[in-house]
């Protein structure tokens, strides 16, 4: 739906300044107005009564597998399914093919992504050349193209050498470097965290050394180099220690979780069901509850959905041999909001910030606030409705969730991008 | 009777399960000591083994099993069907299940392989080996070899002495045991040994010795060597000076205990040629009642299968 006036009336409106009980309206994909009673002449009402409206979500770390899997996503799908999740700005991960390590790629993703729909969609481009771990991308290029960040996302550059001059480069072009930790030589082959339920189910572990190492090291090059570092899906206790510990000595390292690190654990590999299987892997329970601990206390700045959409080919083979990820976009804001938010342990304003400005600041993102005179990218979501999780009916045409059957609360109604309606045009209208 | 479909692991498995089987074993074993190895249980029935890794014994006897039931045996490995042309697991299963199979066993190096196999097929599916995870029926001849020395595997100590990180047999037994009521103790360098495995009910310790000393039952098992060259263990020499067993070291156990090995044997490694040829090793009968067990399962798992209209015998 395009128009190019309407206000959004009744809902909580979730401000920098806090959460304000106003009408916005919305002129010309921009942010006109925040006001108690504004009674605008020809604009459509959107009735948000009982609502939050939020800024449009933020997701800094999600695969849109086009260009060269586009059976398992496209940009169009991807961000279709986005925007039933309420994201209004995403930033999509290099390890496509050709992999985005040259700027006509990122710019192809740009123009699709502009093509496909409303929602901003900012690519990430590689660290190193095809992923390789050896040559360094053309990072002034490509951020001058566009590129929000650089990360070689489903690998770890192997080479702290290589890695520490990447740190040391970039900070040149202003342009932040994502780790994506692990240590291959400590994974040896493992499938599934490492620890009670690997042995009693008869699956290779994944030692936690393999990601924690990782983080120490990047910490480390990061603070030599004096400048940041952003740490993808932190998954254990110990990983987010660490970043506590870096943080406390002034590194300017920020960091992301993912909702099924808060959600799910190693328990729920029990039937070998490969929806289940994810990189890192599902931790264990203390786990779960440290990096809760993490996101409350500041450690870990923001949640990223690490959306992984795959085709039912990847997942419906051996547990070993499946691909790693979860499509994560259509249930990452309610699985936050019924663990952390019903769950009491965070209030709708930090959550809203973990999902919205703080993942914004990190890559410097124009997003994720409501103010006068912002693009006006809105979630409009209704806090106590319950739904069951149906993969077969998502937009993304991955399908791969380990929580189909769950019942979530918290509904996305309408996600708005650059005052334009992304999802939900039917229940706005009606 | 049996509860589920297939026979996956000895996790799943309850104790009066476990019961049932070695009870109906004891009547297969009559059958293939004497002259007339024939009967008439599995008539009418067609099993197939469906093989991705190497396997002398196991496949064997399945298919002794099978034929001294009056059973159609087949078989399929990896190296000779469509596997080899990229076809997935579930189209393979499929497949064979089409055919008019009534139990499928199944060995895979990759944990979980039969449980993906059994929610795609009709046909039951025993595991016969997956990855590292379960190897249910070496788990039941194993506790058979123990009931049929001792009367019963309840209150038995039984000492398990090797490569329990890798090893399908430990993990069946673990499971199967401490049901059953034994007492168990794994033993073995600590770099093949997995995390918590206390937590599963058993002591664990990485001297042999005080695994061996005063156990009913010493259990030896196979150690891959590649795994040498993955820095696991530093030598062979070393491995079986202290890890393997050898005769000294099975004299701590308590007179006339049981020596095990689920086989293949390196001889010289995980255990001696001495301790093999002692009259305490039961290694070839385990074998035997090997067949006895696969027999009695198979007999069991196609018994009764109201939901595909199977015939009762």
């Amino acid at each position: 739906m395009k128009e190019n006036k309407f206000l959004i009336k009744g809902g909580h409106v979730v401000t920098p300044e806090g959460i304000k009980d106003c009408g916005v309206l919305v002129e010309n994909g921009k942010i006109s107005a925040l006001a108690a009673n504004i009674e605008p002449e020809g604009a459509r009402v959107i009735n948000a009564e009982g609502m939050y409206v939020s800024p449009g979500l933020v997701d800094i770390h999600c695969h849109l597998r086009e260009p060269g899997y586009e059976e398992k996503e496209d940009i169009a799908s991807g961000t279709a399914a986005a925007a039933r999740g309420g994201f209004t700005s995403i930033c999509c991960m290099a390890n496509t093919n050709p992999v985005n390590d040259n700027a006509v790629v990122t710019e192809f993703i740009k123009k699709k992504a502009a093509m496909a729909g409303p929602v901003h969609v900012y690519p990430i481009a590689a660290i190193t050349k095809g992923l390789e771990g050896e040559e360094l991308t053309e990072a002034g290029e490509l951020s001058e193209s566009g590129a929000v960040g650089l990360s070689d996302d489903g690998r770890c550059v192997k080479n702290a050498q290589i890695m520490r001059l990447a740190l040391c480069y970039a900070k040149r072009f202003g342009i932040r470097i994502i780790s994506h930790p692990e240590d291959m030589d400590l994974v040896n082959g493992g499938l599934m965290n490492e620890g009670y339920w690997s042995t009693v189910l008869g699956m290779p572990g994944i030692t936690r050394a393999a990601e924690e190492s990782m983080i120490a090291r990047d910490c480390l090059l990061a603070e030599i180099e004096n400048t940041g570092v952003h740490i993808a899906h932190v998954s254990t206790a110990g990983g987010a220690e660490i970043i506590r510990a870096a943080k406390k000595r002034g590194v300017a390292v920020t960091c992301e979780t993912t909702p099924h690190y808060i959600y799910a654990t190693d328990e729920w590999v029990k039937t070998y069901d490969t929806f289940t299987k994810v990189n890192p892997p599902l931790r264990t329970e203390n786990d779960r509850h440290a990096i809760i601990e993490a996101l409350l206390d500041g450690t870990i700045d923001c949640i990223a959905t690490d959306h992984a959409p795959h085709h039912t080919d990847d997942k419906n083979v051996e547990y070993a041999i499946a691909a790693n990820g979860i499509s994560g976009f259509e249930t990452a804001f309610a699985i936050c909001w019924t663990v952390l938010v019903k769950g009491g342990l965070m209030t709708p304003e930090e959550l809203f910030a973990k999902m919205t400005s703080e993942a914004a600041n990190i890559l410097n993102l124009d997003a994720g606030v409501i103010g006068e005179g912002r693009t006006a990218d809105i979630a409009i979501i209704s806090p106590d409705e319950k739904w069951t999780v149906n993969p077969s009916k998502f937009a993304s045409r991955g399908h791969n969730s380990p929580f189909g059957g769950h019942e979530l609360t918290g509904v996305v109604k309408c996600a708005i991008a650059g005052g334009e309606i992304a999802h939900g045009g039917d229940w706005a209208c009606g | 009777m049996l509860r589920a479909k297939d026979l996956l692991g000895l996790r799943e498995t309850s104790a009066e399960e476990i019961h049932e089987i070695l009870n109906t074993a004891e009547l297969m074993k009559v059958v293939i000591t004497s002259n007339n190895k024939k009967t008439p249980h599995l008539q009418g029935r067609s099993i197939i083994t469906v093989f991705y890794e190497n396997s002398t014994r196991t496949r064997m006897s399945f298919e002794l099993a099978c034929k001294y039931m009056s059973g159609t045996a087949s078989n399929i490995s990896a190296s000779t069907s469509s596997v080899s042309k990229g076809e997935t697991l579930i189209d393979t299963a499929r497949t064979l299940d089409v055919m008019g199979t009534d139990v499928m066993i199944m060995r895979h190096p990759m944990t979980g392989a039969p449980h993906l196999m059994a929610r795609n097929v009709k046909a039951a599916v025993i595991n016969a080996g997956d990855g590292i995870n379960e190897h249910p029926t070496q788990g039941l001849l194993d506790m058979y070899t123990m009931k049929e020395r001792f009367g019963g595997v309840k209150g038995l100590r039984v000492a398990i002495v090797g490569d329990a990180r890798h090893s399908r047999v430990a993990r069946s037994n673990i499971y199967g045991l401490t049901k059953m009521g034994a007492s168990v103790v794994v033993a073995g360098p600590p770099t093949l040994l997995p995390p918590d495995l206390d937590m599963l009910g058993i002591d664990v310790t990485d001297r042999v010795d005080d695994a061996v000393r005063g156990a009913d039952v010493v259990m030896g098992l196979r150690i891959q060597l590649e795994r040498q060259k993955k820095g696991l263990f530093p030598t062979v020499r070393e491995y079986h000076k202290y890890f393997g067993l050898t005769e000294d070291r099975i004299a701590m156990a308590r007179p006339h205990a049981l020596v095990m090995h689920p086989g293949p044997v390196n001889r010289g490694v995980e255990i001696s040629s001495e301790v093999m040829a002692s009259p305490e090793s039961k290694i070839d009968e385990q074998v035997t009642n090997g067949v006895a067990v696969r027999m009695a399962l198979l007999f069991m798992l196609t018994r009764q299968k109201p939901e595909t209209g199977g015939i009762h015998i």
